[in-house]
């Protein structure tokens, strides 16, 4: 057994939709033929409160069945919770962690504590207003760990995506378009820290 | 063909609730099995089943309805978690002991108190010795496969006794995993039509349901409940092997996984069993030879074959998601020691308490399991019977 096994980490706070984001990427690594799986934390769900959802991928069935520790990538939806929250606790120095947010780089290395893996950054509230007028950070994250983390072929991931946003949103199709250009913009606005 | 898809637990179980199309569906909502009643009444309105969705406003009236939808010769369904198992708990037994083949999806999650809504066993350990069929299921698939095999074991005329199928909650009732789905046409003509012996419409055929049974029949009608869930064992047998017949996957009382030369065992049930094999496969590329147990069919509780499979085994752990509170070792920790004593396998056997309300269960703590296993093998000595793992202040 090849272990190809992909590991991601999703922090965000309640309401901003880390968990529907984490469950779309099972989705749409699912549509490659991948093995998934796509799971919250649930903890005391409310809005605001930190919340954790996590992402596996492989080419071969999935047994385990714990939280992650040692992710190979880490999503911050919600960079106020860089503070508070371990985001970089276990995560692999050949991986590297996506966080939306708009702090400077020095900042961003001090909160992070030397993570000598990759940084990156996106601001997803820029993102999210230009393209659907509100700030809804989870479409663009997704794009930026699809990304990030090369799940898939940009041009597959759109294809793919327009497919489940029109199930998703059977009930709100004018939203579609919103969201898919939240992904595209969100895949040219993808940022690397110096580290 | 199968049809690939990627479903929760909870999904999996409303469709093929949906593939099973009951006479009456009577639920309240629980975490963490609302998402079932809740995706079926979905299916009701939208009219892709002709089922009878009854809301009721409590557990005890879920299982009531359903006792009474299967009396008067209805197929019927609920789902529950927990506290809600325990709200039925009166009529749990009257299902059983009325000899009324309902199926339940049980989404394990711990009982009340303190109250937490996450996963341990306590809920199916309260219902162990009531009477009913319980499967257990390591994930979405075996959930979904579990459930379309019960209504042919409840059903068969030696059975005649309800069914649970249990999931641990929100380990595998809220994760989005793969998996494979039969086409509807295949469920309904493996699953088939009900056709009880005895019902109350049955107009030509007068009968009572629940009448007193005093000193001169109960014990004997007592007697007829315990041989009919001997029966089971071979009925869940012969259904599990039409069952690969027609999808290719094999299921028994329980599952080996690389049981054959193993000498370190663990006996689990539900999604720890997915943990333990990425474990043992870790262990035997060290040349450890370490084996996994995996109870599906707990009641009835497969002793003879349990004791046979542990048989040559140098140290077992028992790992238990509910606490005795006995001072004596906990649910599946004494029924594997009974059966094991009884059939005169006696092999160093330890208890391991883990879990408790969601606790998460890491591949670390199995790996320690197996390395206090190898401990015991070489010395023999078992020092202290009764054990935690992520309990704080032990590790």
């Amino acid at each position: 057994m090849t272990n190809d096994l992909l590991e991601i980490r999703w922090h965000g706070r309640g309401g901003q939709g880390a968990k529907t984001a984490s469950l779309l990427l099972a989705d749409a690594a699912f549509n490659t033929g991948k093995y998934i799986q796509g799971f919250p934390e649930y903890g005391p769900e409310r809005m605001g409160a930190p919340i954790t959802a996590y992402n596996r991928i492989s080419n071969n069935p999935i047994r385990i069945h714990s939280n992650i520790y040692e992710p190979d990538y880490v999503v911050v939806v919600d960079d106020t919770l860089l503070e508070s929250v371990d985001v970089t606790a276990g995560l692999k120095e050949t991986g590297a962690i996506v966080i939306n947010t708009t702090k400077s780089d020095e900042y961003l290395k001090k909160v992070l504590k030397g993570y000598k893996g990759r940084i990156y950054t996106i601001d997803a509230k820029k993102v999210s207003i230009e393209a659907l007028g509100k700030y809804f950070p989870n479409t663009p994250m997704l794009a930026a760990i699809v990304k990030v983390a090369n799940i898939m072929d940009e041009k597959e991931f759109l294809e793919d995506m327009k497919g489940s946003f029109k199930h998703k949103f059977a009930k709100k199709p004018e939203v579609i378009d919103g969201n898919m250009k939240a992904l595209e913009l969100a895949l040219n606005s993808i940022k690397k820290i110096d580290n | 063909m199968s049809i690939r898809e990627r479903l929760s637990g909870n999904e999996a179980s409303a469709i093929a609730m949906k593939q099973i199309n009951p006479d009456v569906v009577a639920a309240f909502p629980i975490t963490p099995s609302t998402e079932i009643p809740q995706y079926f009444s979905t299916f009701v309105s939208n009219g892709s089943v002709d089922t009878e969705f009854v809301a009721v406003e409590s557990e005890h009236s879920a299982m009531s309805a359903c006792i009474g939808a299967e009396a008067a010769g209805a197929r019927a369904m609920t789902a529950t978690s927990s506290n809600g198992l325990a709200l039925m708990w009166e009529m749990i037994h009257i299902a059983a002991s009325s000899r009324l083949p309902i199926v339940m999806p049980l989404v394990n999650r711990t009982i009340s108190g303190p109250i937490n809504i996450h996963n341990d066993h306590s809920d199916a350990m309260g219902i162990r010795d009531s009477g009913w069929i319980q499967l257990f299921s390591e994930n979405n698939q075996e959930a979904y496969d579990n459930l379309i095999m019960a209504h042919r074991i409840a059903e068969n005329k030696d059975v005649m006794l309800p069914l649970a199928v249990c999931q641990d909650g929100f380990i595998t009732s809220h994760a989005i995993e793969n998996i494979e789905l039969l086409e509807d046409d295949k469920v309904k003509e493996f699953v088939g039509t009900y056709n009880p012996e005895h019902y109350l419409l049955d107009a030509n055929n007068p009968m009572a349901v629940g009448p007193l049974d005093l000193q001169p029949f109960f014990f004997e009608h007592k007697h007829q409940e315990a041989v009919a869930m001997n029966n089971a064992k071979r009925v869940i047998l012969e259904v599990a092997k039409e069952f690969e017949k027609l999808t290719g996957r094999k299921y028994g009382f329980f599952e080996e996984y690389k049981m054959n030369d193993a000498e370190l065992v663990i006996v689990c049930m539900n999604s720890t069993a997915g943990t333990t094999k990425d474990v043992v496969d870790k262990l035997r590329e060290q040349n450890i030879k370490a084996g996994l147990l995996k109870i599906r069919v707990y009641r009835p509780f497969p002793a003879e074959e349990i004791a046979k499979a542990l048989s040559n085994a140098k140290a077992i752990a028992v790992l238990d998601k509910a606490t005795g509170l006995n001072a004596c070792g906990a649910p599946l920790f004494t029924d594997i020691t009974s059966a094991m004593f009884v059939n005169k396998t006696f092999v160093p056997t330890v208890n391991y308490v883990y879990g408790l309300g969601g606790r998460d269960t890491t591949s670390k703590q199995i790996e320690k399991v197996y390395s206090d296993l190898a401990q015991i093998a070489k010395t023999g000595i078992v020092d202290n019977p009764y054990r935690n793992f992520g309990l704080r202040g032990d590790e």
